[in-house]
Order: structure tokens, then sequence, then C-alpha cells
């Protein structure tokens, strides 16, 4: 068929993508929190560089998910995992993943803004730092890089040495987003990031998102469907732990395969 | 894809809104099945009153269209229909715009006996009549399909509306050989032509609405395909 207008983009079938296409494999990934099987064989492959987003209603296992691409389930007591992740071709849940690296690689960023209690500079290269960094010139030009991806710069600029905790919540989170990324992350996961904003920051949040694809896997978890339907190229559908079903947003939200989905993103099921 | 059931969402006013929708454009559908009703009967009898009726009858159509936009509208701004429920509301809106139309075309019909330009020739009459009552089933039957959320009873009202094309085909064919014998009253004729235009275009027009309730329920866009390529795309779905 012709393409008369520019429109939503056409939908993207996820088993067509190629292998390096795909910046995280998940293969058949069960988790368990002592006896509670919280994910049951996922089995999904994310796409680089789009924004896939994780839906479910609440305990179905979404955060956890997302914790285990930066393994940071492993802090849980009693977490048992089984099956694989593939990151860059590398599984991981080898037992010789230096799992610091990978979390720098993975960057987070949670419901609640949390800037470390020192000034909004401290905490941009507070990471950096870290790994050894100590080049004046480097921080400084990785601290203005990472405030500028997050549309920041401009309203801090002069304020630099300011505490972060004199920061709106927007501009705590968006500082937060920009903390992750001035590691020069692969990944960012973001857990249910706008859920103590205002509805202008969510706004502001959601724009900022849609532009970090243009330099990262971005995977959001929102308890906001709208949102998911919003900003994220694909969906996925959790239940239970299970992975009911996950296809391009566009699809999902029109015309979901599964009676669960269906039930769930209408509201007839919570 | 699944059944659609209107009355399961958690929120009941929701449910409540839905569920009106639909019953409106039902409601809609049922105005303009008697308007048509009317129409041919008027034109059996030659009942001037009648058809004075369906013409006057015509605008509360045109305001249902309105009120029912109005709302679709209204719905999907507050409450950010999806799948289903989209595709409903998606569904109705166009639905409405069709069965409007229909309103439209039975006025035509209802004019042309106000203006006491019904055919001389019994034949035409009686066939127009005859194509008249198939429409009006037809109507009937896709307000029933969209009632009941039946894509495959729309397929086939959808495939029905050949018949009508032929009706309709045979009918003109007819009138042109009488035109011929009675050229002094060609502007009569051409009234009567718009008028058994309409009455074909009453059958196009429910095969649109068709067309909605299978995208509405398989939630496969069927327009502008050939008969075959459709009846492929329905198998697919079953």
């Amino acid at each position: 068929m012709f393409d008369y207008f520019d429109l939503s983009r056409p939908e993207v079938d996820l088993d067509g993508l190629a292998d390096e296409d795909i910046a995280i494999d998940v293969r058949d990934l069960s988790l368990k929190f002592g006896s509670k099987l919280a994910l049951k064989d996922i089995r999904m492959r994310i796409p680089k560089r789009q924004i896939t987003s994780v839906i479910g209603p609440s305990g179905c296992g979404k955060s956890t998910l997302l914790g285990c691409f930066n393994r940071l389930n492993d802090l849980t007591p009693g977490c048992e995992v089984q099956g694989e992740v593939y990151i860059n071709e590398r599984n991981i849940y080898h037992r010789k993943e230096d799992v610091a690296a990978l979390r720098s690689r993975v960057g987070m960023v949670f419901q609640r803004p949390n800037p470390f209690p020192m000034s909004i500079y401290e905490n941009l290269v507070y990471g950096l730092k870290i790994q050894g960094i100590r080049d004046r010139r480097t921080l400084d030009n990785a601290a203005e890089q990472a405030l500028r991806d997050v549309a920041l710069w401009k309203e801090v600029r002069d304020r630099l040495f300011d505490s972060a905790l004199t920061l709106s919540g927007g501009q705590q989170q968006r500082l937060v987003i920009a903390r992750a990324i001035a590691l020069q992350p692969d990944i960012l996961l973001l857990d249910e990031p706008t859920s103590a904003l205002d509805p202008i920051s969510t706004l502001t949040i959601e724009e900022l998102i849609t532009q970090l694809k243009e330099k990262y896997t971005v995977l959001i978890v929102t308890h906001n469907m709208q949102q998911a339907a919003r900003v994220s190229d694909f969906t996925a559908f959790l239940h239970q732990g299970s992975l009911i079903e996950y296809s391009d947003t566009n699809r999902l939200f029109t015309r979901p395969k599964q009676q669960q989905t269906e039930e769930y993103i209408t509201g007839r099921y919570g | 894809m699944q059944t659609i059931k209107l009355n399961t969402h958690i929120s009941g006013r929701f449910n409540q809104e839905l569920e009106n929708l639909r019953n409106s454009v039902l409601t809609m559908g049922g105005v303009v099945e008697q308007q048509l009703c009317d129409a041919i009967s008027a034109l059996r009898d030659n009942n001037r009153g009648l058809a004075e009726k369906v013409v006057l009858n015509d605008i509360m159509v045109n305001n249902m269209e309105v009120q029912i936009d109005e709302e679709c509208t209204r719905i999907i701004a507050k409450r950010h229909p999806a799948a289903s429920d989209l595709r409903l509301v998606l569904a109705i809106n166009k639905a409405t715009t069709d069965i409007e139309r229909i309103g439209d075309e039975v006025e035509r019909i209802a004019k042309l006996i106000l203006k006491g330009n019904l055919p001389v020739s019994e034949d035409i009459k009686n066939g127009m009549i005859a194509t008249g009552n198939h429409v009006m089933e037809m109507l009937r039957q896709t307000l029933n399909a969209f009632a009941r959320m039946d894509a495959e009873a729309a397929m086939s009202i959808h495939i029905g509306d050949q018949e009508i094309d032929e009706q309709y085909k045979q009918l003109l064919t007819q009138a042109v050989e009488e035109m011929r014998q009675d050229t002094d009253a060609l502007p009569q004729w051409l009234e009567i032509l718009w008028a058994m235009r309409s009455l074909e275009r009453v059958g196009d027009r429910c095969k649109n609405v068709c067309e909605y309730i299978i995208y509405l329920v398989k939630g496969k866009d069927v327009r502008h395909i050939s008969r075959h390529a459709m009846q492929e795309k329905l198998r697919e779905l079953r």
C-alpha cells in the first residue's frame, strides 16, 4: 500500500528482528523469592534503542523483571534465578559476571527521585569518581553532557554547586536520570519514573524518555497504561509472573491477541 | 480475537456510557428503518401525508447523528478507550454517518412523492417497491448484526448486496426502455432515476456498516478489497 501521509510508524514484528537489533535477550527466565515463584519462564527479546514498557497489575512481577536486568534482585535474600539474560552477547547471570560493571552499563531510576544529599554536580560525577576518574575536565564535560541530555542544563547551570535537594521533584527525577546517563550506560531501566510527579513534570519526563531512545535502550515499568501507550514502541503485559503478551505498542493497544490483555487494558480486570 | 462484552469494565459508569452509546445507534437505526418503511408505503399508496412526515423526521435523524458524534468525542477524551472499546467507539462514529446518509436517501424518495413525480409505469413503481423492500430487509439485518456484534452475519449481508445491485441494474434497463417512449417526461424520469439510485445506495451504506461491524468484532479492516480477499481475511481470523 502507498503511504500518503506521515502518520504513526508501521507496526514491527518482534520475531522478525535481527539479533544485532536486540539489546536484551531473556531466555526462559524464572525467579523465586524463597518458595514464591515471582517470574515464570519469561522469554522476550528487547530491541535496541527502542522504548519497551512493562505493564500489569500490582505484584505481577514488573519491577522484579526490571531488577533482573541489572541483577538488583540479587540483593534480596532468598532470591533464586533460573534461565539466562543476554546483554551484549553475555549471559549476565554467568557466575563470572562483574555485577558492579553491569550496573554501570544498565542504569536504573526509581519511582521516588533519590538524589544524593550533595550538590547537583557531585550527584552527576559520583559514579565516575567511584570508577576512578579524577580528571576535572572529563568530569565537567560528562556532567554538562548528562544535564543537556535530560534538558536540565539551562535550568541549573548557574547553581551546579547548590544542594540537589533544592530542586523540584520533576527536576530531581531528571537529575537522577542524568546521574545514570553520566556513566554512559547502554540500557536505562525506569521503574515507575513519574508516579510521584505532577502531570506537567510527568509530560516533561515522557518527552525526555522519547529523546533518550536515540542513544539508549529504555525499559519502563509503569502503572499508567496511557503512559505506556504514549511513550513506548513495544509493550509487554505481565500477569502473575507470566508474560501474557508482548508486541508492538500500536498493536497491543488496538488489537491485543490475548483475552487477558484485552481485559486489563480496557479496565475490566485489575 | 474474543467476544466483545460491554458491561464488564471495573468502572460501572463506563459500562453504562458504552451501553448507552450502542443503544443510541440502535435507536437511530430503528428510526431510519421506520423512515424507509414509511417512504416505501408512501410510494406504494401515493400517500403525500406520510411522505411529508418522512421529510420532517429527517431533521431528527440529523440531530441524532450529531449527538452520537458528540458522545463518541466525549468518551475518547475522557475514557481513553483501548482495544475493542476503541474499535466500538470508532465503528459507531462511522456507522452513524452512514445511517444518517441512509436517512438522506430515504428523504429523497419521500420528496419524489411530495413533488408528485411518481412513476407513471406500474412496472417501474413495483420494481422500486420490490427493491425498497429488499433494502429494508438488508437494513434490518444489518442493525441486528450490529446489535449482536455478529461478524459472520455482517459478512453474508455484505455479500447479499450483489442481489440489490442486480435488481437495480434490471430496473434501470427497464426505465431506459420506457424513457425512450416517453421523452416528454424526461425531467420527471430524472427524478425517478435519482430515487432508484437512492434505494440502491441504501444497500451500499448497509454494506459499509457491515464492514465496521467486522472491524469492531475481528479487528480487521476489510474496506476496499474484493469479496474473495475479504472472505480470505475472515477465514484467517476464525
